[in-house]
C-alpha cells in the first residue's frame, strides 16, 4: 500500500507544511485585524486574490526588466504593499463606519466588498486565469528520499516561520505592535491613554491586508490567479482563525500547521473529501473549546438589538390574506410562461429567506450557512429521484426531512455558541456539505450535480408548478408566522432580548434554539426541494456561500425587524437581478455596492423604512 | 496663587442605557491640588470620572479642561489634552510586560517640563523596577495598581483621575500609593481621586467632594469635612 | 418560619477566597439585606444562591429542598424569582407580554405552536402589573418605559413565577432617589402580604436601614455581623470596616485590631 512508503509520507508531510505556511500567512492577517477591530473581514480573501493577480501581472514585467531572484521577490513585496494600501482604503471608506454595527451587518458589508472585488478583478486583470512565472533560482526540483519535490515549496515552508518571526518582532519590538496587542485586549483603555484608535485601526488594516496580499502573491508559481481564490481561501482562513482562537497569532500558526497536515494526510483517510476533515476539526475544537485553542472567553458580537418586535395586530388581516390568495391564484391568468417561472423562483426564495428570519429576526441567531438546509432539501429530493426513482410527491418530503435532520445535527453543535462563533460555525457546516457535494462525485455527481429531477406529470408545466409552489409556500409561511406569534416564537425572542431573564423565568434556551434550527431547516429544505424540481437539476452551488448570502441579502433588503420583510426582499432582489443582470456584466459590483449601501443607509430594510416613515407621519 | 481652574465641570448628568446615575454634579480642580471624591459604594464616583473621560454617555452644561471644551470629544482627544485616567479595575494589559504597559501610555511632555521616564517611575515605584519584563497577569493587585498609575504618568498629564487607588490592596502598598500621590502633587500634577477609604483620602487630599446618590452633597476643605461629624455620618454612613 | 437556609457556602477563585463559610437564613415574609464594601463577596454569595455560580462547598435549601446545584431554570420552578442590577426585561415586547411570557413558562407552554402568545394569560399578567402599579402601561412597549417603570415590570415578571423567595441584586441601582423608597415600599408590602422572603444587596444605606428586617455584613468573604438595622448601625466593627467613622482613620495603615 502506497501510504506505507516512507518517502511518500515525507513528501506528503512537506507539502502539508508548505500549504500550512501559505495558509498561516493569510490567516495571520485576518486574525490580527479581527483582534483589534472585532470585525470578521470577509474581504480578506479578496485581498489575497488581488495579491495573486497583482503579482502574476507585475512580476513578469519586472523579470523582463531584470531577470533574477531580486526582481521576483521585490515584485512579491511590492504586490503585498499595493494590497496593503487597498486595505487602508477599505478601512477608511467602509469599516470605520461599521465598527459599532451588529455582526450580521459587518459580515454582510464586507461580503459586499467581496462581490465588488470579484467584478473589479475581472475588469482590471481580464477574465482569464493568469499563471505567474516560476521563481528564478528555485525552478529545479529537489530530491527527497528518492522523490522529486518542488524547491519553491521548500521556500514556502520557510516563509511561514519567517513571517511569524517578523510579525512577532513587529508586535513585540515596535510601539505600533505594543499598541496593537494592547488594543486587542482592551480598546477603551488604549483610548483613555490618548491613542487615536482610528489611526491604529488603519495601520492594523494595512498590516492585515499586506499579509493577505503576501499570501496571495506567494501562490503564483504554484497556482494561477483565478476568480475563485477569494472564497476558497476565506473559508480555510476562517477555520484557521477560529480553531486557533480569534485574535491569536500563535494560535493561527498552530492551527495552520494542524490543518496543513490534516489536508495532506486526510486524503489517505477520506480520499473523497479533504475539506470535510478540516471542517470536522473545527467542529470538534469548538465543541471542546468554544473560543478556539488560544482564544479568550469573551462575548464577541452578540449585538442583537435588531429583530422582530411586538406590534399591535392589524385590523383586516383576513382580508389581506384573502387578497393574497386571490392574487397568487389569479396570477397565471395574466402572466406568460417566463413571468410564471420568475414568480415561482421568487416564491421559493421568499420561503427560504423567511425560514432564515425565524433564526435571525426572531431568535437573534446569525446563521451564515443557511444554504446548508436549502441545499440539503434540494439534494435530498434529487437523490431520492435519482437513486430510488421516487416520485416528486415522495421526494419533496424526503428532502424536507433530510434538511430537518441536518439542521438538528448542526443545531445541536451551534446552539452552544453565540455571536460571531455561531456565524462561523454555521458557515463551516455549510462548507462541509458543499465539499461533500462537490467531492463525492459517485453519489452527488460532483460539480455537474444531478440532472433529470422533474416534477410529476400533474405538476409539470409552468402553471401547475407555479400553483403547487404558491400553495406550499403560502402554507409554510403561514405556519411559520403562526409559530412566530405562538409561545415558541416569543420564547425565542425572549432568549434573544435577555438570556439572563429568559433563564430566570425558567426557559430552556438551548432546547428552544435547537428546535428553531430544525423548524427553519425544514422550511428551507422544502424551498430547496421545490427549487430542485423547478429547475430539473441540482448542483453544489446551492450549498455555497453565495446562496447563504442571497438569503441574508433578501432578509436585509426587506428588513430584519419585520415579519413580511424577507418576502418583499426576495421579490426585490429577484426583480433587480432580472432587470439589471441583462443590462450589465457588472452585476456583482452592483449587488455588492447595494449591500454596502443598505448596511450604511437603510439598516432597517425596505419594509422597515417604509413602516418607520408611515408611523412617523401618523 | 493657584492659577486658572484646570478642570471645570458643571451640571454633569450621566446614564447607563436608560438608567440615570448622575443628577447634575458640578466640580472643579485647580493645578497641583488633590481633591477627594468621597461617598458610599454606588454613589456615582466611578461614573463621574468615566463621564469626564467620555467613557459613558453624559451631558454637562459646561465641561472644560485647560480652557478646552470636553463635550463631544472622543476619549483619546481628552487624554491628549493632558488628562490622565486610572480606572478602578486598573485595566492593566495583562498580556504585556511592565515595560510594554508603560510604552502604551507614553506621550511627549510639553516643553519646559521634565518628562516622566520609566527610570523615574521605577524610582517612585521600586517594586516595578524589579519586574520590568514580567507580564501583567503575573502581578499582584497592588503591583498592577502601581503599574496603572505609572502607565498614566508616562503620558505626562496635568491632571489624573484616579479611581479607588486603595481598593483591595495591602496596607503597605496603600502607604506607597499615598506617597506616590504626594510625589505627583509635588510635580504639579493635579489629582481627582475617588475613594471609599476615608483614612487614605483624608491623609492626602486638600479638598473633598461628597457624592450621594449621584448628587453633590458637600464641597469644601478636608478639614471642614473632618470637623462636621453630622454631615459625615449622614452621607457616608452610620 | 424558615424559608431559605444557607449553610457553609465557600467559594474561591484561583486562590482568592471570595466566600468563606457563609451561613444565614431567610424567613417567609422577611427582608434580608446583604451589605459590604466592593469586593467583599456580596455578588459571589448572591450568585451562589441564584444559581449563576456553583459553590465549592456548602448548601442552599429552600423549604428543605436542596437547590445547591440546580440550574436557574430549576430554581425558577423551585420558587426562586429574581431581579437584576441592570433590569433585565424583554425589550421587544410590551409590558404585559413580558409578564405573559413568564406565566407561559410557569405553565410549561413555551413550546406551544398554535394559540398566539399575546392571547395567553393576559388577565393574569394585567393583574400582576396592577400589583406593581403598572396596569395602565400594559400595552406600552417595554423599550418605551422609563427606567423606574422597567424595574417595576421586572418585579411583576419575577412575581409571575409565584416565588417563595425573591432575590434582588441592587434593586434601586440606577433609579432616581425619589423612586427608590417607593419601589422598596412596594416590594415590602407584596412580600409581607404573600409571605415571600426577600434577599437583596444594596448600596443605598437608606434603603437598607429603611426596609430590611435584618442585615448581614460581609467583609473579605466572611460575615462579620448580622442583626437588625439598629444593631448593625451600632456595631463598631461594621462602622470601622464599612460605614465609615472618624475612628477608622488611623488603623487602616497597620494591621489594626481585627
Amino acid at each position: 500500500m502506497i501510504a506505507l512508503d516512507p518517502s511518500f509520507l515525507a513528501v506528503q508531510a512537506l507539502s502539508g507544511l508548505s500549504s500550512a505556511s501559505s495558509l498561516f500567512i493569510t490567516a495571520c492577517g485576518l486574525t490580527i485585524v479581527f483582534g483589534v477591530t472585532r470585525i470578521v473581514n470577509f474581504a480578506h480573501g479578496s485581498l489575497y486574490m488581488i495579491g495573486a493577480y497583482t503579482a502574476a501581472t507585475l512580476i513578469p514585467r519586472l523579470l523582463e526588466f531584470s531577470f533574477g531572484p531580486t526582481a521576483f521577490w521585490a515584485g512579491i513585496l511590492a504586490s503585498a504593499l499595493i494590497v496593503g494600501v487597498i486595505g487602508v482604503i477599505i478601512e477608511v471608506v467602509l469599516l470605520r463606519r461599521i465598527y459599532g454595527a451588529p455582526e450580521l451587518f459587518q459580515l454582510l458589508a464586507t461580503f459586499g466588498v467581496v462581490l465588488v472585488v470579484q467584478d473589479l478583478v475581472v475588469q482590471v486583470f481580464g477574465p482569464e486565469d493568469i499563471l505567474g512565472p516560476r521563481a528564478p533560482g528555485l525552478r529545479a526540483p529537489v530530491d527527497i528520499l528518492g522523490r522529486r519535490f518542488p524547491s519553491y515549496e521548500l521556500a514556502l515552508i520557510a516563509a511561514g516561520p519567517i513571517v511569524l518571526g517578523l510579525v512577532w518582532l513587529l508586535l513585540r519590538r515596535t510601539r505600533f505592535g505594543v499598541l496593537v496587542r494592547a488594543a486587542t485586549q482592551d480598546r477603551d483603555m488604549v483610548a483613555s491613554l490618548g491613542v487615536n484608535q482610528a489611526l491604529l485601526f488603519t495601520g492594523t488594516l494595512f498590516l492585515g491586508a499586506f499579509l493577505a496580499g503576501l499570501g496571495g502573491a506567494l501562490q503564483i508559481p504554484r497556482v494561477s490567479a483565478n476568480t475563485g481564490m477569494d472564497l476558497a481561501i476565506i473559508a480555510e482562513a476562517f477555520v484557521v482563525t477560529v480553531v486557533g482562537g480569534m485574535g491569536s497569532v500563535p494560535g493561527a500558526f498552530l492551527a495552520a500547521l494542524i490543518i496543513g497536515q490534516l489536508q495532506a494526510f486526510g486524503i489517505l483517510i477520506f480520499p473523497k473529501s479533504t475539506l470535510v476533515v478540516v471542517f470536522l476539526l473545527m467542529a470538534v475544537v469548538l465543541a471542546i473549546r468554544p473560543y478556539g485553542l488560544f482564544g479568550r472567553a469573551e462575548v464577541i458580537g452578540g449585538t442583537h438589538a435588531v429583530g422582530i418586535a411586538s406590534r399591535k395586530p392589524q385590523p383586516g388581516r383576513p382580508f389581506i390574506l384573502l387578497f393574497t390568495v386571490a392574487a397568487l391564484a389569479g396570477f397565471p391568468l395574466i402572466a406568460d410562461a417566463y413571468l410564471l417561472k420568475v414568480a415561482t423562483e421568487i416564491l421559493i426564495f421568499a420561503l427560504f429567506a423567511f425560514s432564515l428570519q425565524l433564526l435571525i429576526g426572531v431568535g437573534g441567531l446569525v446563521s451564515f450557512g443557511h444554504a446548508a438546509f436549502f441545499g440539503l432539501g434540494a439534494y435530498g429530493a434529487a437523490l431520492a429521484v435519482k437513486w430510488f426513482g421516487t416520485s416528486m410527491e415522495t421526494a419533496l418530503p424526503l428532502g424536507l426531512a433530510l434538511a430537518a435532520l441536518g439542521a438538528g445535527l448542526i443545531g445541536a453543535f451551534v446552539v452552544r455558541l453565540s455571536g460571531i462563533y455561531l456565524a462561523m460555525m454555521t458557515l463551516a457546516a455549510a462548507q462541509i456539505l458543499y465539499a461533500v457535494a462537490f467531492q463525492w462525485v459517485d453519489v452527488t455527481g460532483g460539480d455537474n450535480g444531478i440532472v433529470g429531477v422533474w416534477p410529476s406529470r400533474w405538476a409539470s408545466g409552468p402553471v401547475p408548478y407555479y400553483l403547487l409552489t404558491a400553495a406550499l409556500t403560502l402554507v409554510a409561511v403561514l405556519l411559520l408566522k403562526r409559530i412566530i406569534d405562538a409561545p415558541f416564537g416569543y420564547a425565542l425572542r425572549a432568549a434573544r432580548d435577555s438570556e439572563a431573564r429568559a433563564e430566570a423565568i425558567g426557559l430552556a434556551i438551548r432546547r428552544h434554539r435547537w428546535l428553531a434550527f430544525i423548524a427553519a431547516g425544514a422550511a428551507a429544505g422544502l424551498a430547496g426541494g421545490l427549487y430542485a424540481f423547478s429547475r430539473g437539476s441540482v448542483d453544489p452551488s446551492l450549498l455555497g456561500i453565495s446562496t447563504s448570502v442571497d438569503a441574508l441579502t433578501m432578509l436585509l433588503l426587506g428588513g430584519i425587524q419585520t415579519v413580511i420583510g424577507p418576502l418583499v426582499g426576495a421579490g426585490a432582489l429577484h426583480a433587480l437581478r432580472d432587470w439589471i443582470m441583462p443590462l450589465t456584466p457588472l452585476w456583482r459590483l452592483f449587488l455588492g455596492l447595494s449591500i454596502i449601501a443598505m448596511v450604511l443607509l437603510f439598516p432597517r430594510g425596505l419594509v422597515g423604512t417604509v413602516r418607520d416613515r408611515w408611523e412617523a407621519r401618523a | 496663587m493657584r492659577g486658572d481652574v484646570l478642570l471645570d465641570i458643571r451640571n454633569l448628568r450621566a446614564f447607563y442605557g436608560r438608567a440615570q446615575v448622575l443628577f447634575g454634579l458640578s466640580l472643579h480642580l485647580y493645578p497641583g491640588e488633590v481633591v477627594a471624591l468621597v461617598g458610599r459604594n454606588g454613589a456615582g464616583k466611578t461614573t463621574t470620572l468615566k463621564a469626564i473621560m467620555g467613557l459613558v454617555s453624559a451631558t454637562a452644561t459646561h465641561a472644560t479642561f485647560k480652557g478646552h471644551s470636553l463635550s463631544k470629544l472622543p476619549t483619546y482627544r481628552i487624554a491628549r489634552l493632558g488628562l490622565g485616567y486610572v480606572p478602578e479595575d486598573r485595566r492593566i494589559f495583562t498580556d504585556l510586560t511592565v515595560e510594554e504597559n508603560l510604552e502604551t501610555g507614553r506621550r511627549t511632555a510639553e516643553a519646559g517640563r521634565s518628562p516622566w521616564t520609566p527610570e523615574r517611575l521605577f524610582r517612585l515605584f521600586p517594586n516595578l523596577g524589579e519586574m520590568r519584563g514580567r507580564r501583567g497577569n503575573q502581578m499582584s493587585g497592588g503591583e498592577q495598581q502601581m503599574l496603572s498609575i505609572a502607565r498614566t504618568l508616562m503620558g505626562n498629564p496635568d491632571a489624573i483621575l484616579l479611581d479607588e487607588p486603595s481598593e483591595g490592596i495591602a496596607p503597605v502598598i496603600v502607604q506607597m500609593m499615598a506617597e506616590a500621590i504626594r510625589a505627583m502633587k509635588a510635580e504639579g500634577v493635579a489629582v481627582l481621586l475617588s475613594e471609599q477609604n476615608w483614612a487614605f483620602a483624608a491623609g492626602i487630599s486638600d479638598r473633598a467632594c461628597v457624592i450621594e446618590r449621584g448628587e453633590m452633597r458637600f464641597q469644601g476643605s478636608m478639614a471642614e469635612l473632618m470637623a462636621d461629624k453630622a454631615l459625615r455620618e449622614g452621607t457616608l454612613g452610620g | 418560619m424558615t424559608l431559605l437556609t444557607v449553610t457553609g457556602l465557600h467559594k474561591s477563585f484561583g486562590g482568592v477566597v471570595a466566600a468563606r463559610d457563609v451561613s444565614f437564613t431567610v424567613a417567609r415574609g422577611e427582608m434580608l439585606a446583604i451589605i459590604g464594601p466592593n469586593g467583599a463577596g456580596k455578588s459571589t454569595v448572591f450568585n451562589m444562591v441564584g444559581g449563576q455560580l456553583g459553590p465549592d462547598r456548602g448548601q442552599v435549601l429552600i423549604d428543605g429542598q436542596d437547590i445547591t446545584h440546580a440550574s436557574p431554570q430549576a430554581r425558577f420552578r423551585g420558587g426562586v424569582g429574581r431581579t437584576f442590577q441592570v433590569a433585565q426585561t424583554f425589550l421587544s415586547m410590551s409590558a404585559a407580554e413580558n409578564v405573559q411570557m413568564a406565566l407561559i413558562s410557569r405553565f410549561r407552554q413555551s413550546r406551544g405552536l398554535w394559540t398566539p402568545a399575546r392571547e395567553r394569560h393576559r388577565a393574569g399578567a394585567v393583574d400582576l402589573l396592577a400589583q406593581v402599579g403598572m396596569a395602565e402601561a400594559a400595552d406600552m412597549p417595554c423599550s418605551a418605559l422609563a427606567y423606574g417603570d422597567v424595574k417595576r415590570v421586572e418585579l411583576a415578571i419575577a412575581l409571575a413565577g409565584q416565588p417563595k423567595l425573591l432575590l434582588m441584586d441592587e434593586p434601586t441601582a440606577g433609579m432616581a432617589p425619589q423612586e427608590r423608597a417607593a419601589l422598596m415600599d412596594l416590594t415590602a408590602s407584596i412580600a409581607a402580604s404573600q409571605g415571600i422572603g426577600v434577599l437583596f444587596t444594596e448600596h443605598d444605606m437608606d434603603v437598607v436601614f429603611g426596609h430590611a428586617a435584618r442585615v448581614i455584613v460581609l467583609l473579605r468573604g466572611q460575615i462579620i455581623a448580622a442583626g437588625t438595622p439598629d444593631e448593625i448601625r451600632q456595631d463598631p466593627q461594621v462602622r470601622r470596616a464599612y460605614l465609615g467613622d472618624s475612628h477608622a482613620l488611623e488603623p487602616s495603615q497597620g494591621t489594626g485590631p481585627a
